[in-house]
């Protein structure tokens, strides 16, 4: 994936300094690259465009201004789909990254490999699950009745699928699928972040006195940094645009979740029901502004695509 | 930020620059045109059919329950030439017929010929999605269905068809509101079958105390709603004139329902679980005594989802409020059939729809009660639809039928919705019915609005 991008970067290739490394590859890389630009093109650039075209425009094509903007920020439904996405971005996000660094570290330093790479295929395996089926597993995980953890739903006052799906429950359950489904992918990647460390600066650490946690803050976290800003960019994109969970709960639940708890489904309730697909492109503006400001803010305080090492 | 710390030379240019940037900002914001969508000219123009091919194959969008009747039209009419899908028909507040129209509508190519549907679709249906659109739904009446089929349909059951002086469907069924109990249980406890509401609540609350555990109704289905406060005549969905909903929740006729229920669920007669939710049949259904709904509860409820054994379930007619001028009750779905305006094969899909609505070979025998006046009369006169129950079911049906309410109009959004998100979890989390009416009175008037309303809460 595009992960495999970096990995000469960090390696580390004797590059010098104060050059503008050089890059050679000549037409083979351009053909290399074609296939994905013409997908891009057609199901990523020209579809954003389109969006932004009609986020401007009215349904009779005349330019609105920010009036599709200011139109979809005063619907009772806007703020309310934010603040819920906002609440379970910041656990998802917390969650993620403390977890799976944590786990990756456990898995690369602390457990004997056998057992390291059966935990690895143990977490990996929910995400091969695709997105729907997962949340599938879920209905019958929160439902007390069927579910193998039904103790503990009721130890929590859950006496019912209904009482489960309580408006003030949904972010934690929505953290839980998200993080069951993805962050086992991550722990693989990350692990393979802990991999590139050289084995010489490691037994330097251990030479030097530093023990599990000193070596794991001070030299493995540090030396991934970028791995986990990476992380957390694609985390984000990803959680901002939270719709087939809700939606599924929605109808799961008979409507016992909101058809409009996340901005996204905000969005696919004003195209295909209310038939303004005008203001749903606006929704995904705000979402797509909302994403890129979060990753330029990352990309820049982490340097994530500097070439040399400092 | 830096412009305005330094004491800068050209410092006087800069609000110059500024102001022009605004006045041109200004300008452009004036010359925008609204972000409001265009209101279509209703029903603007006749319906002009495309051009019809006779031998054209047509496409059925069907519920699952509904799925053997087109197949039995199928094999009694072996030349038809029928493309069969089968969809969720709407049911719960579902909007996949709604959304794959509007892509066919934007595609302009794709439509079904003809489609099972909710009375929530025909609002959207006989109307246009988009200013280039046609409405999805043909108007039966113009030429494609006689006059004196659409009189015969039971009083009162198409007007969920009708928009602008046309009719867009042909009703499958009517599901009236009547009072279902348990015979056996009710007559071996020796309790007389309540005719009121306060009797009904009486009966209730000395159920709960002798009998603690039994039931007498539930509140937690998405469309618990239509059973009790469409049967109050609470004005919670009340067109005043096509665009002006009055929704106010605070209406006597509306808190006297919520009082009386929040009584019967804190003594737990009345279950703030849904009939229909998880887990329900598995640890309450030999538990019901009573329960208020609509007429399919009988086969659907009891004999298939709760299995409760032949002759112990009985139908009473709806109950009454003391001071109600005339007996009123509510109506739980009850299914329509479509025609699409861009079928290219009108007459096969009218022959299809006129079959499943009206014909006795399929209304007959159908698992609900037909809408379709004569078909109805057959239906009751066949034993197989009355032999599961206790006592003949047929006045109490005929009555109720005639005593839906119709102040609790159509709307182009489901009164599931404000009800399953708002209220329903409200309950399941402890609070009164009564305490939730405000939230739910918000959460149905700010629906409205966005659906193009006026809204009154007066």
């Amino acid at each position: 994936m595009t992960l495999v991008a970096f990995q000469p970067t960090s390696k580390g290739a004797p590059s010098r300094r104060g050059v503008k490394p050089r890059r050679e590859g000549g037409i083979a890389s351009y053909f290399f690259v074609a296939g994905y630009t013409v997908l891009l093109v057609a199901f990523g650039i020209f579809p954003t465009c389109y969006a932004i075209y009609l986020a401007f425009t009215n349904d009779r094509g005349q330019f609105a201004g920010v009036n599709q903007f200011s139109k979809v920020a005063r619907d009772y439904r806007f703020l309310p789909a934010f603040e819920n996405i906002a609440v379970y971005l910041v656990m998802w996000l917390v969650l993620l990254v403390v977890m799976t660094v944590l786990a990756a570290v456990a898995l690369r330093s602390w457990v004997r490999p056998g057992m390291s790479s059966l935990l690895r295929f143990l977490f990996y395996l929910p995400g091969a699950l695709a997105g729907v089926a997962s949340v599938l597993v879920w209905l019958f995980m929160l439902d007390p009745d069927v579910s193998p953890a039904g103790k503990l739903l009721r130890a929590l006052g859950d006496n019912s699928f209904a009482a489960t799906l309580n408006p003030s429950h949904l972010p934690v359950i929505f953290v839980l699928i998200a993080f069951w489904t993805g962050a086992g992918g991550w722990i693989v990647v990350m692990y393979g972040a802990l991999n590139n460390i050289p084995d010489e600066v490691l037994e330097a650490a251990r030479m030097d006195g530093a023990g599990r946690w000193q070596t794991a803050r001070q030299i493995q976290i540090p030396m991934i940094r970028k791995w986990i800003t990476y992380m957390s960019i694609l985390a984000f994109a990803a959680g901002t645009q939270l719709f087939i969970e809700p939606q599924l709960l929605q109808t799961a639940s008979l409507g016992r979740v909101s058809s409009t708890w996340s901005p996204n489904q905000l969005a696919y309730v004003y195209a295909f029901q209310q038939g303004d697909f005008n203001g749903a492109a606006a929704i995904s503006i705000f979402l797509l502004v909302l994403g890129l400001a979060c990753a330029g803010v990352l990309v820049t305080r982490s340097a994530l695509f500097k070439l040399e090492d400092q | 930020m830096k412009a305005f710390r330094s004491p800068n030379r050209n410092a006087g240019a800069r609000p110059a620059r500024a102001i022009a940037v605004l006045v041109v900002v200004a300008l452009a914001l004036a010359g925008c045109a609204s972000a409001k969508q265009s209101t279509s000219s209703a029903g603007a123009g006749a319906f002009k059919p495309v051009t019809q091919d006779a031998s054209a194959k047509i496409t059925v969008w069907t519920d699952s329950t509904r799925l053997p009747e087109v197949q039995q039209y199928q094999k009694l009419h072996p030349s038809a030439k029928l493309n069969i899908v089968t969809y969720d028909g709407g049911a719960d507040g579902s909007t996949y017929l709604q959304s794959k129209i509007q892509l066919f509508d934007r595609a302009g190519k794709g439509w079904p010929d003809v489609v099972f549907g909710s009375p929530t679709d025909v609002t959207w249906a006989s109307q246009p999605t988009n200013p280039s659109a046609v409405p999805f739904a043909a108007p039966l009446d113009e030429s494609l269905v006689p006059k004196a089929t659409l009189d015969n349909f039971a009083k009162g059951s198409l007007s969920p068809c009708q928009y602008n002086g046309h009719t867009y469907c042909m009703r499958n069924d009517i599901a009236q509101v009547v009072l279902w109990y348990n015979k056996t249980l009710l007559d071996g406890w020796g309790y007389q079958v309540p005719t009121t509401w306060p009797e009904y609540q009486a009966l209730g609350l000395k159920i709960a105390k002798e009998h603690p555990g039994y039931l007498v109704g539930a509140v937690g289905d998405t469309n618990s709603q239509e059973s009790y406060f469409w049967s109050s005549q609470c004005p919670a969905f009340q067109l005043t004139d096509p665009t002006t909903l009055r929704v106010n929740l605070q209406d006597p006729r509306c808190t006297r329902t919520a009082s009386l229920l929040d009584s019967l669920i804190s003594a737990k007669a009345v279950s703030t679980q849904g009939f229909f939710s998880q887990g329900f049949a598995k640890d309450s259904a030999s538990k019901v005594a009573m329960a208020y709904g609509p007429s399919w509860y009988g086969q659907y409820l009891f004999n298939a989802a709760f299995k409760t054994p032949a002759g112990q379930i009985a139908a009473a007619a709806p109950l009454t409020w003391p001071g109600d001028s005339s007996p009123a009750t509510g109506n739980v779905g009850g299914g329509l059939w479509m025609i699409s305006s861009h079928s290219a094969n009108l007459k096969a899909a009218t022959d299809v729809v006129t079959w499943l609505t009206t014909s006795d070979a399929n209304q007959g025998s159908a698992p609900t009660y037909p809408a379709y006046g004569p078909a109805a009369k057959t239906w009751l006169a066949n034993p197989v639809n009355k032999k599961y129950f206790a006592t003949d079911i047929s006045s109490v049906f005929q009555q109720a039928a005639n005593e839906v309410w119709t102040g609790w109009s159509n709307t182009k959004f489901s009164d599931a919705t404000a009800w399953s998100s708002i209220v329903l979890p409200g309950l399941t989390s402890g609070k009164s019915l009564t305490s939730l009416l405000p939230s739910w009175q918000k959460a149905i008037s700010n629906e409205a609005k966005v659906n193009g309303y006026k809204v009154t809460n007066q």
